[in-house]
């Protein structure tokens, strides 16, 4: 250890060595700054030149990776299109969508009258169509004896104030809550209409203690061993192993298990529709790709935790 | 494990002669090669320190404008809820301080023992083995431990201790100590041979046992060496992140009880690990995830010169205590 130290005596750098030295830190910066620039500018540029046919795709977030496979897939079977997608929010969807910045809005939730009012201003009718489900499933270890909740006692449970199973007639154990991350749209979907009840105005949080799980497998081994945990998922990421709880939307309605069935008929109360919109019926080149999403995308849309439609 | 191996590198590199000026200038006319192999080991020695400004720089440019983007009240509070502009980063520097120290004070008692073993009194067989078994320890990569905890360690936590879950501080501090052993060991292990054998001799020559010529004579010659590797464990432990993330549950709750240490509790790194990913480009929230990165950097900087400062003080007082 004595020897690392033992460094005196070396010579100053000369003169030419430190010019090529800050000459080696200035090509070294520049080629940073350059590669980034580059990169940035490759992106965008997509969208202008080279290809002729190009779909621009933008808006929510839950959506986009289903929407970015769905590109993907496509753009491997027909190579002559061009398809970018973006996220940013539904909101920021739908208003490139009436701007006319884009020709298909992915949206998570349904147009709020006052967009479909701004689009026809616009000139525009825009047409909605579902291109999947979206259900959270609520998530128990097998061996706990709870079968059903409301949302309200799910929403309790989580801000932390019901804090021990034997209140929502388990065993007397405490409560310990498991969620995805808090980047995921399956984060914020779960806190508006579960935890909020879908109020927009309510101001509840996550409870600090909730144990946020970096990956689905976190969330399901963690089920799958503690009989104390809570935790929701995409019912596409809810693997065999786990119990699934009956969920009802008020105290005395019926408590619905999620499946394909009750997602589809509306009857399980945390699912929710997924939309693209565009500007007018869907013409051309963009009515292959809506067509192809609702027949031949649709393998895909199970494989990315969503529902498909049929 | 690069400060190790870094270490050793150095060792070796300047255990050759130190050519002189002198000598050089002699030979200057003799050798373009020569010359333009020096420089170029030169300018790469020094486009080190480069990249560390670049690295530092670029942090501060994405991580400074959270400080006016952002209240101090609410970065420093006691809430981490980045989705609703919640931005407080005191329970996971808290986080990150309790786990890192809970695995050092499993580390360090560990690490110490199994140094002097290796050095003081294993047979020549045994350390045969152990030395290059810990240097694999040091090599097994840090998900692979973090896939073990989460399967392995936590529900083990859980059943043994009766917590309400695995996912603790506890079983990160655990896994972090094991990451962090290596280092201890090797660094720990340099400090014990370079007490030299003459004080040995002079505590056995006086009666001493065995035991005692360790205890009271070589391990506290040894002491700013065993500081210095305490330092790097230290170091390697809090910029830890995949094995973190995946066995403490990352509940951003303020660990300020002792009890905490089988509580969730949710770390810079991890933080940074599992948001960044997602986060868009230039908003609030991405600044403040680099505004983390600042933390963490200033704070490795620091244990890593708490670190050096041992070996300076070691080399004044002529490579002992």
């Amino acid at each position: 250890m004595t020897q690392v130290i033992d460094r005196r005596g070396r010579p100053p750098i000369s003169m030419l060595q430190l010019r090529f030295l800050s000459i080696c830190l200035a090509l070294l910066m520049s080629s940073g700054v350059l590669s980034s620039c580059g990169g940035k500018k490759s992106e965008t540029g997509a969208g202008v030149g080279g290809h002729a046919r190009i779909i621009e795709n933008k808006g929510s977030d839950t959506l986009v990776n289903l929407a970015l496979a769905w590109a993907e897939a496509y753009m491997v079977a027909h190579p002559d299109m061009s398809i970018s997608v973006t996220g940013g929010g539904s909101g920021t969807g739908i208003a490139a969508m009436i701007n006319g910045t884009v020709s298909i809005a992915n949206a998570s939730r349904e147009m709020k009258p006052e967009e479909i009012k701004a689009a026809k201003a616009n000139g525009i009718s825009p047409v909605e169509i579902a291109v999947a489900h979206d259900a959270i499933a609520v998530v128990v270890s097998p061996s706990n004896p709870v079968q059903c909740l409301t949302i309200k006692q799910i929403s309790n449970i989580y801000t932390g104030e019901i804090k021990n199973w034997m209140e929502v007639g388990g065993e007397n154990r405490p409560i310990v809550l498991l969620s995805r991350e808090s980047n995921s749209g399956t984060y914020v979907y779960f806190l508006e209409n579960v935890i909020r009840i879908g109020n927009s105005k309510s101001k509840l949080l996550f409870s600090p203690d909730t144990l946020l799980m970096p990956s689905s497998e976190g969330i399901s081994s963690e089920i799958r061993q503690n009989p104390n945990a809570i935790g929701y998922d995409g019912l596409g990421y809810v693997t065999g192993d786990q119990k699934v709880i009956a969920v009802s939307k008020s105290g005395n309605g019926p408590f619905v298990v999620p499946s394909a069935q009750t997602v589809k008929n509306g009857s399980y109360p945390i699912a929710r529709p997924l939309y693209m919109y565009t500007a007018g019926q869907p013409a051309g080149q963009i009515r292959d790709y809506i067509e192809w999403i609702l027949n031949g995308g649709q393998t895909l849309v199970a494989k990315l935790g969503f529902v498909p439609l049929q | 494990m690069w400060q190790n191996w870094a270490l050793s590198l150095y060792n070796k590199i300047s255990q050759r002669p130190v050519r002189r000026r002198a000598g050089s200038s002699e030979t200057a006319g003799k050798s373009w090669t020569e010359f333009f192999i020096e420089s170029t080991i030169r300018v790469l020695g020094f486009s080190t320190i480069g990249f560390v400004l670049l690295i530092f720089l670029f942090l501060l440019k994405e991580g400074l404008p959270v400080l006016w983007e952002v209240s101090p009240g609410n970065l420093f509070g006691t809430r981490w809820y980045p989705t609703f502009d919640i931005f407080g980063t005191l329970p996971l520097i808290l986080g990150s301080a309790y786990v890192t120290i809970a695995a050092i004070a499993i580390a360090l008692p560990l690490g110490v023992t199994t140094a002097v073993f290796v050095r003081e009194s294993a047979p020549d067989w045994a350390r045969e083995i152990l030395k290059p078994l810990i240097e694999v320890l040091a090599g097994i990569p840090s998900v692979v431990l973090g896939f073990f905890g989460m399967h392995a360690i936590a529900p083990m936590v859980r059943t043994t201790l009766n917590v309400p879950t695995g996912l603790t501080a506890f079983t990160g501090a655990v896994l972090l100590a094991y990451m962090s052993l290596p280092t201890i060991i090797s660094v720990a292990e340099d400090a014990l041979d370079s007490v030299p054998k003459s004080y040995r001799d002079a505590a056995l020559a006086m009666g001493a046992t065995n035991w005692q010529t360790i205890w009271r004579v070589v391990v506290p010659a040894a002491r700013s060496g065993i500081a210095m590797a305490v330092m790097l464990g230290m170091g390697r432990a809090i910029g830890e992140t995949m094995a973190v993330m995946m066995v403490t549950g990352n509940a951003a709750r303020m660990p300020l009880s002792l009890g905490s240490i089988f509580m969730p509790v949710r770390t810079m790194t991890a933080t940074v690990a599992a948001e960044m990913g997602e986060v868009a480009n230039g908003s609030v929230h991405y600044h403040a995830l680099f505004g983390i990165g600042i933390i963490l950097f200033i704070l490795t900087f620091i244990i890593n010169i708490l670190a050096a400062s041992a070996i300076f003080k070691k080399r004044r007082k002529g490579g002992l205590r």
